[in-house]
Order: structure tokens, then C-alpha cells, then sequence
């Protein structure tokens, strides 16, 4: 699959226009859905509805009350996404909001592939969305006008009545008297037209409404994986190998743990998926007994061969390939850079490095496997259905029809939760015991079974010709891949035909500027890949890729004795490959500048005290085919003496076109913005003995409360194509910070997180 | 045998002595609102009222509660300020610590009916939100606060109340 393969996959998904569209009443209830990409022309919009003979991604439906349920395939993991959706339905539907309810959905087929990831939802519902919405209001309108008696072009949907003059039908009366039979072809629902930005009532900035999935989630009555029980369940825990790859258990004595009541034995795991080596799991009664269970089951094991491996390791055979031109692939070739560094009067290099860093999602890892019906019944919440499924249906051996994942609240996903590992170990177990098992991974668990986010190295070089004017970037970069871990079929090729490339962990380095002379080489770290499994977390690659691009542009505008916000906003010009394209990225570079300018404005007066400094940086997560224009600003203080670094206050302004749900978009903004503080300031788990150090919070220490810095973040107004917000925001921070640092104390940092040993130390050198 | 009251029902269970009391509540009593987090004290999900103290029910044997009363997220019944706060503020993201950031925000307004800004942050850093929702947490203690002086009423009876 190339790049465009990806890009295509998310346009097809924008696109789904390209199939028919069905409105009919089934059952006193309006249905309505896209059609099946083939639908058997024979049937009607009602009876492909009625024998379900559909494929949609979207299906609602509304009964005799006008009440409308709106099916969301999409996890729900803190963005409040199903809200969103339905908000977008429902503005070009004019249905009565507080008449919407959603309803998230299992792994039926029918819902099509299954992801929650890439800050993508939004991004590939809104055009569906808005057009079903508008289809299902013009077929309401005709079944309207009918029962008025008056002609469609006398009336108009409003709040979920059909109005015409002082005559009015109720959405709910047509449903009960109405016998809609319509299905729009895709030629006829491309040329519905879905209301610019500027005509929605429901959504946009200035829309304030409430998400649908709070209130449960202020009295303990929503329901995550972790609270789901079936009828005569085993309760188990996992023993882990002492590597993640290449283990296996040579014995198991369980002598010590046969008094406990409520022990019920141990699975020595055998996995066919390959997912999981050197396994052992216990059983008890309960869950408490099984906690205990494990630190009585003594397991011996031939150690798979990374159980030495350290962090050191790792960034050791980062440098060693970022350094090593013949290493890696090519994901930017623009100009030419060996000509441009053969002319270089002058160049400057720095590496940046970043820390492997956990997921530290709050509900721990957690399935229900049960064996019904003839089928596998997973309990679980789980970001990415489509590649999670194939894979627990391979350990099972069964085919992937056979297995059901049923959908929850998930407590927390940032990532951890796309490919769900951790069902096949519940699922073995399960098997193995031929009895329903519930696997509840205990916090050490859990992060030791992390796909933590991969420490990283970036080597940067920049070339001046003898006038001191920059002339071109060399940017190589090095990490364990994500995608080639858990889902290698998603790797495009390179630029230059050498290899594949992670898109997650490149995207950020094919930036906004306009550069004559630019190259990036992405080279996957093997030591990393082999010693653990690398994870997508929250706005993945960009985290740390922007990281040292944004910090090396700083250094680049110091080379050249330029301001870095003017050096930025020089190279922020629009032309060429920057010009953008439309809907996505329309405007391009200029809309990234904008951002800048106002964020200039906004922060030209800010009084800095002793040893404080500002700091910038400009972001486009996650890809350039949906980037969130961002513009970041820090404002930190550094105490000379201790090197204490203290962010005082965070500035962000975000482009990114329509804001669909105002307050749900400002709330993963203050999220994302503070998950980039932690990871600049706080969060690192290095690798010791094939594992990450830490393996609970009274040693990981993400930010808290206290440390949480003033922020103001502003969304510019726009009616531009939606984009994805729920990760961006982490990107601009950690360089803002560490260009603030420069600015407050002459200090350049090159790690993260940035702690005050590392300023002080720079500061004694 | 160990003998306490559960949100105000007389409760007994057969669980072993140090047994967390996450798990009594949990998976014996079914009372799901209480989460399971770190399992250590460190990140207050499992928070629950044992005689109106706020407690990490992962790390508090059950044998401390015999005869004592534990009240959890499902005894406020939606009726807590600080509940109807968190919906106005729109605080939860993924909701998983929130049941416990609301006990423990609880036990602060019993003490300190109008807290501070900073003794908000002092009461609540001891609780993890992994989805970082602290402005709002913090926002909603406030908006509950000032509406606890607000609706005070020394002469009101417990009509209402969930005695």
C-alpha cells in the first residue's frame, strides 16, 4: 500500500457519497443508511433496509415521536465523538437535538472497517454525515408536503417539523403516517448540496452545547470494559515473560498457591496469532485470589534474547543509523541537498533525543473472552476494531466471522487501545479453561505490556552559503515503527524506492516551510523494534519529530540573527507543495502563518522577569493531509541555581476549519496541550532489562494538578473543511518550551522530558 | 465475617481479611462507579467515603471497615453540587478517574465549604486524570462551592437529602 493507498483510504472514507443512500420506514421507524457498495438493484431503498441488505458506516433511525438514534462506530474515549457525529447529522436533518440519542455499536460487518485513531472521526464523517443529514431532511420534506398537502417547495424543515406557511407536520407524524420509500443514488446525493460552514445552526463556533456521554460519567454509571461480568466467568491474571519477544516457559510450580481458596490453576498460553510468547496465566474465583495467585506461581522461562537490553542500547544504535547515510529510506528529497552542503560555507548539526514514554492509560488493560452461540464474544473497549479483530481470530482459529468485539466506554485510549492486544491472552486463557474468562491486567501488568511510544533520535544539519543565508535541512530520524509492528500493511514506500516508511513515524517531517534544499530520512531503530512492541501515542511521530525540527528551526534563526518568529513566518510563504489543497488543507502554509501572526499580536507584551523567556513553535498534526494549523507559544521561567524549569503559561491559536463541537474541541485542547507539558517535563520510562523501568505511578510521574500553567487558547473562525484536534495540541509544546528555555537562560536542551539536571548541567558546561 | 454499611444498607461479606475493599464493592456488592486504577494509593480512582474520610479502597483491607459506614459514588444519586457541577462545567473526558476526582473533591467542600485555588490544588493533585481535564476538575469544585453558600438554608429540613 503507497502513501497515497492511505490517503485514499481516508478520501474513500470522506467520499461516501460514492454509494447510494436509503431512506424507508421499517416498522413504524424511519431508517435510514447507506446502501451496500453493490446493492441488488431489485430491491426497494425500504426492503434492502428491512432484510438489512446495507453496509453503512452511517445508519440512524427515527421513530413515531421524531426521536432520533444515531449508531456511532466510532470508540468513545474521552472526545465525546458519538455528540459530535450526531451534531452534524442533526444540523442539516433539522431534527429536535434534544430528541438525538447515539448508540455505540459492536463489530457487526455491517458497520464497515472499524478505527478510532489519527484524531481522523471528524475529519471522516462530517461530508457523510452532513449528507445523509440533508438527504433524510429533502425526503422528509416530500413525505411532509404530501400529508399538508401542499407542494415541497412550500416548505421548509425546521426543529423537527416540516413547515409550511401556519401549516405544520410534526418529523414523528410523518414517520407514523408516512410511507417513505427513496433511495438516492450516488450521482444524486453528490449533487445534494450540504450547507457551507456559515449556515450551520448547530455546530461552529458560538455553538455551546452539552456532550451526551458526560452525565454517566459523573455517577459511576457508564459502563467500561473493566465493569462488564458474564454469567459463571473465571477472574485471571497474566504472568509475564521477561521479554516482550522470545520467551518461553520451561516450567511452572504452583505448589504455594494450591491453599488459596478460590485458586483454579494456570494456562501455560500457546498462541497461534504469534501475538503473545511465554505466557501464563491464573485463574481464580476472584479476582483478589488471583492478584495473590501470581506472586505464589513460580515460573521458570528460557528468556527471549533482549532481556539485557537498556535505553542506552536504543539511543546507542539510533545515532549509529541516523549517521549512517546508507541507513533508512528517503521521505522528503526536495532540491539538492548534497549540492547545497558541497556550497556550504558553513553548516551546523545538533541531535535531539527523546525518552521512551508509557501510555499510563487509567483503566488498565482488561477483556472478557466468552465462547456463545458458536461464536468468541470479546467485552472490551478497543480503538481499532479492523485490525484487532483478524488477529483474535487468528489465535482463536477461527474465521473472523466467528468473532464478536462488543464495544464500551474506554478508559482512556491515547493509542494503547488501537491494536487490542491484550484480548488474545484473555481469549487463550478462556479456551484453554473452556469456561468464560475475564483478564484483568494489574497496573505492572499492564505497563509492562505497553506499546510504549519509542525513544527516538533526530540528527539535523543545516547548510549557510557564504552570505550566512540558510540554503537547506538534512533531517534524519530514527525509532521503533508502530505501523510496522502492529500493522505493516499500512506502510507506503519511500520517496526514493529504498524501503517502507511508518507514516506515524514521519509525518512531521514533510513540514509547512519552504525550504529550496530539503531531506528527510526515516530509518527504523532495530534494537528498539525487537525489545518491545513501539506504540502509537498520542499525536504520535509529530511528538517527537517536531520536537527537534522545531527546536532546529530556533537554531537555525539564531545562526542567521533573526528573530525565530519572523525567520518562521519568512518561510511560511505558500508556494509550491505549500500552496495546500483543497477541501483538507486548503490555503496551506498561509493558513500556518496566520496562526503565527495573531499568536505574535497576542504575545508582543507579555512582561518577562529575570531568567524568563518566550518561546514558539508552529505545528500542522497530524498529516499533511488533515493538518490543525497551530501556532504555540511558552512562557517558562528557569532557576539558575537548581535549573528548575516552571512553565508559567501556554498560548495556542488553532486553525482548523469548522470547530464542530466548541467545547469539545477546547477540552481535548487543554488535554492535549497539558499530555505536552507532561511529555517536555515530566514523563520517561527508560528501558532496563528488556522492559520499561517504571511500572506504576509512584515512579512514572505524569503531570498533576499542580503543574498545570495558565493557558489560552483561541480557534480562529473559520468555515474551512473540519480537521482532527484531538492530538495536535501536543506537538508545539515541548519545543515552545525548550525555545523558551534558549530564550530565558542561553540554554539549548536536546532531551526530553527536560529536567532541571539537564539545565544545570548546560549551564555548567 | 465482616459486617459495615454500604451507602446506608447493612452490607456482610465472606472476603478474606485484606481483601481491598475495591474488590468487595466492586465484584460482591456490583457497585461498578468505584474504578480500579493503580492499584498502589497513587491515582485515587477507587476513592470512596469510609465515615466520611475520603479512601483508596485498592489499598484499604475490608477488614477496616467492620462496622463502619462506606459510602461510594452511587450514594450521591446524581444529587451531590459537585455533580451537577461537573455536567455544567463538562469535566469528564474518558470519565474513568471521575468518580473518584468527585469523592475527593467532595471531602474538601465537607471541611472547607469555599476553598481557594490553592487549596483546591493541594486537595486534588493527590488524583490522576490521564486525560488532563485539571482546569475543568478545579473549575467545577468552584462553580460547586459557591453554590453550596449560595443554596445553604440552616433552616431546611433533611427533606430531600439522601439520608
Amino acid at each position: 500500500m503507497s502513501m497515497k493507498t492511505l490517503g485514499k483510504a481516508k478520501k474513500d472514507n470522506i467520499n461516501l457519497s460514492r454509494r447510494s443512500f436509503m431512506v424507508g420506514t421499517v416498522n413504524t421507524t424511519l431508517l435510514m443508511a447507506f446502501g451496500a457498495s453493490a446493492i441488488p438493484s431489485a430491491l426497494s431503498a425500504k426492503e434492502a433496509l428491512s432484510s438489512k441488505t446495507f453496509s453503512p458506516n452511517v445508519w440512524f433511525e427515527m421513530d413515531t415521536k421524531g426521536n432520533v438514534v444515531v449508531n456511532i462506530a466510532k470508540a468513545e474515549m474521552g472526545q465525546h465523538v458519538g455528540t459530535a457525529i450526531a451534531r452534524i447529522l442533526a444540523d442539516e436533518l433539522e431534527c429536535d437535538w434534544d430528541n438525538v440519542s447515539i448508540v455505540h455499536v459492536d463489530t457487526d460487518p455491517k458497520w464497515g472497517y472499524m478505527v478510532t485513531g489519527g484524531s481522523w472521526s471528524i475529519f471522516q464523517t462530517y461530508k457523510p454525515m452532513s449528507q445523509a443529514g440533508a438527504a433524510g431532511r429533502q425526503v422528509l420534506i416530500d413525505a411532509g408536503a404530501a400529508l399538508l398537502g401542499v407542494s415541497a417547495s412550500s416548505c421548509k424543515a425546521e426543529n423537527g417539523y416540516i413547515v409550511s406557511g401556519n401549516n405544520k407536520v410534526s418529523y414523528g407524524d410523518i414517520v407514523a403516517k408516512g410511507n417513505v420509500d427513496k433511495t438516492y443514488s450516488a450521482d444524486e446525493l453528490g449533487a445534494l448540496a450540504i450547507k457551507p460552514g456559515n449556515k450551520r445552526h448547530l455546530i461552529g463556533m458560538g455553538n455551546d452545547y452539552k456532550a451526551l456521554d458526560i452525565p454517566p460519567k459523573t455517577n459511576g454509571s457508564a459502563v467500561y470494559g473493566i465493569d462488564v461480568e458474564v454469567d459463571n466467568m473465571l477472574y485471571a491474571r497474566p504472568i509475564l515473560p521477561p521479554t516482550r519477544y522470545g520467551s518461553a516457559v520451561t516450567n511452572v510450580d504452583d505448589s504455594q498457591a494450591k491453599s488459596l481458596p478460590g485458586y483454579k490453576g494456570f494456562k501455560v498460553l500457546s498462541d497461534p496469532s504469534g501475538t503473545i510468547e511465554g505466557w501464563v496465566a491464573v485463574l481464580a474465583s476472584d479476582y483478589p485470589t488471583a492478584i495473590k495467585a501470581v506472586d505464589k506461581v513460580k515460573v521458570t522461562y528460557n528468556a527471549g534474547k533482549t532481556v539485557n537490553v537498556s535505553e542506552a542500547d536504543i539511543q546507542k544504535e539510533g545515532e549509529r543509523i541516523c549517521r549512517d547515510r546508507n541507513e533508512g529510506t528517503l521521505f522528503v528529497d526536495e532540491g539538492n541537498i548534497d549540492e547545497a552542503q558541497n556550497r556550504a560555507a558553513r553548516t551546523i548539526e545538533a541531535m535531539y533525543t527523546t525518552a521512551t514514554a508509557s501510555h499510563f492509560q487509567l483503566e488498565p488493560l482488561n477483556a472478557i473472552a466468552e465462547f456463545k452461540d458458536g461464536k468468541w464474544h470479546i467485552h472490551t473497549g478497543n480503538q481499532w476494531q479492523g485490525l484487532t479483530l483478524p488477529a483474535v481470530a487468528k489465535a482463536a482459529e477461527v474465521p473472523d466471522s466467528d468473532v464478536v468485539i462488543h464495544q464500551y466506554y474506554l478508559g482512556g485510549g491515547f493509542g494503547r487501545r488501537l491494536f487490542g492486544d491484550w484480548i488474545i491472552p484473555a481469549l487463550l486463557t478462556a479456551k484453554a479453561a473452556g469456561q468464560p474468562v475475564k483478564m484483568l491486567f494489574m497496573r505492572p501488568d499492564d505497563t509492562m505490556f505497553d506499546q510504549p511510544r519509542s525513544a527516538s533520535t533526530s540528527l539535523l544539519n543545516a547548510s549557510f552559503d557564504d552570505s550566512g543565508k540558510f540554503t537547506g535541512m538534512e533531517h534524519a530520524l530514527a525509532a521503533g515503527w508502530p505501523t510496522l509492528a502492529m500493522a505493516p500493511g499500512f506502510m507506503p514506500d519511500g520517496v526514493d524506492g529504498k524501503g517502507k516508511v511508518d507514516p506515524f513515524s514521519a509525518s512531521g517531517a514533510d513540514h509547512w516551510y519552504t525550504m529550496e534544499n530539503h531531506r528527510a530520512r526515516v530509518i527504523n531503530n532495530k534494537v528498539a523494534q525487537d525489545t518491545f512492541t513501539p506504540g502509537w501515542l498520542r499525536s504520535v511521530g509529530q511528538g517527537w519529530i517536531v520536537w527537534g525540527l522545531e527546536s532546529f528551526i530556533d537554531e537555525i534563526a539564531h545562526e542567521t540573527k533573526q528573530s525565530p518568529v519572523d525567520f518562521r513566518l519568512a518561510m511560511l510563504d505558500g508556494k509550491g507543495k505549500q500552496a495546500g489543497q483543497a477541501p483538507e488543507s486548503v490555503g496551506g502554509a498561509k493558513r500556518l502563518a496566520n496562526t503565527l501572526e495573531l499568536l505574535k499580536k497576542k504575545t508582543a507584551n507579555v512582561k518577562l522577569g529575570d531568567s524568563e523567556g518566550i518561546g514558539y513553535s508552529v505545528t500542522a498534526g497530524q498529516e499533511r493531509t488533515m493538518p490543525a494549523w497551530l501556532a504555540t507559544a511558552a512562557h517558562v521561567h528557569v532557576d539558575k541555581r537548581s535549573g528548575k524549569i516552571t512553565l508559567k503559561k501556554l498560548w495556542v491559536v488553532a486553525d482548523a476549519g469548522i470547530v464542530v463541537h466548541p467545547d469539545g474541541a477546547m477540552a481535548q485542547m487543554e488535554g492535549s496541550l497539558l499530555w505536552g507539558t507532561s511529555l517536555a517535563l515530566f514523563e520517561h520510562n527508560e528501558i532496563k532489562d528488556g522492559y520499561v523501568a517504571k511500572k506504576n505511578l509512584h515512579t512514572y510521574l505524569p503531570l498533576r494538578m499542580n503543574d498545570v500553567p495558565e493557558m489560552d487558547i483561541e480557534f480562529v473562525e473559520s468555515d474551512e473543511f473540519p480537521v482532527g484536534l484531538g492530538e495536535p495540541g501536543v506537538i508545539g509544546v515541548a519545543p515552545a518550551v525548550g525555545n523558551a528555555i534558549f530564550d530565558a537562560v542561553g540554554v539549548r536542551l536536546r532531551h526530553l522530558p527536560m529536567l532541571a539536571s539537564h539545565v544545570s548541567d548546560a549551564m555548567k558546561a | 465475617m465482616i459486617e459495615f454499611t454500604l451507602n446506608g444498607k447493612t452490607v456482610r461479606t465472606d472476603a478474606a481479611q485484606d481483601t481491598p475493599l475495591v474488590w468487595v464493592i466492586r465484584d460482591e456488592f456490583g457497585l461498578k462507579g468505584t474504578k480500579f486504577g493503580c492499584g498502589v494509593a497513587m491515582c485515587g480512582a477507587c476513592t470512596v467515603h469510609v465515615e466520611g474520610n475520603a479512601v483508596r479502597s485498592c489499598s484499604y483491607p475490608v477488614s477496616l471497615v467492620n462496622g463502619k459506614a462506606v459510602n461510594t459514588i452511587e450514594s450521591f444519586n446524581n444529587a451531590h453540587p459537585l455533580q451537577k457541577a461537573w455536567v455544567e462545567e463538562q469535566v469528564p473526558q474518558c470519565g474513568y478517574c471521575q468518580s473518584g476526582q468527585i469523592m475527593q473533591a467532595a471531602t474538601l467542600l465537607d471541611r472547607n465549604p469555599n476553598p481557594s485555588d490553592q487549596d483546591i490544588v493541594n486537595h486534588m493533585s493527590t488524583n490522576y486524570c490521564r486525560c488532563m481535564a485539571y482546569v475543568r476538575i478545579k473549575k467545577a469544585i468552584k462553580r460547586a462551592s459557591t453554590n453550596t453558600v449560595e443554596i445553604f438554608d440552616p433552616n431546611a429540613t433533611s427533606e430531600g437529602e439522601n439520608a
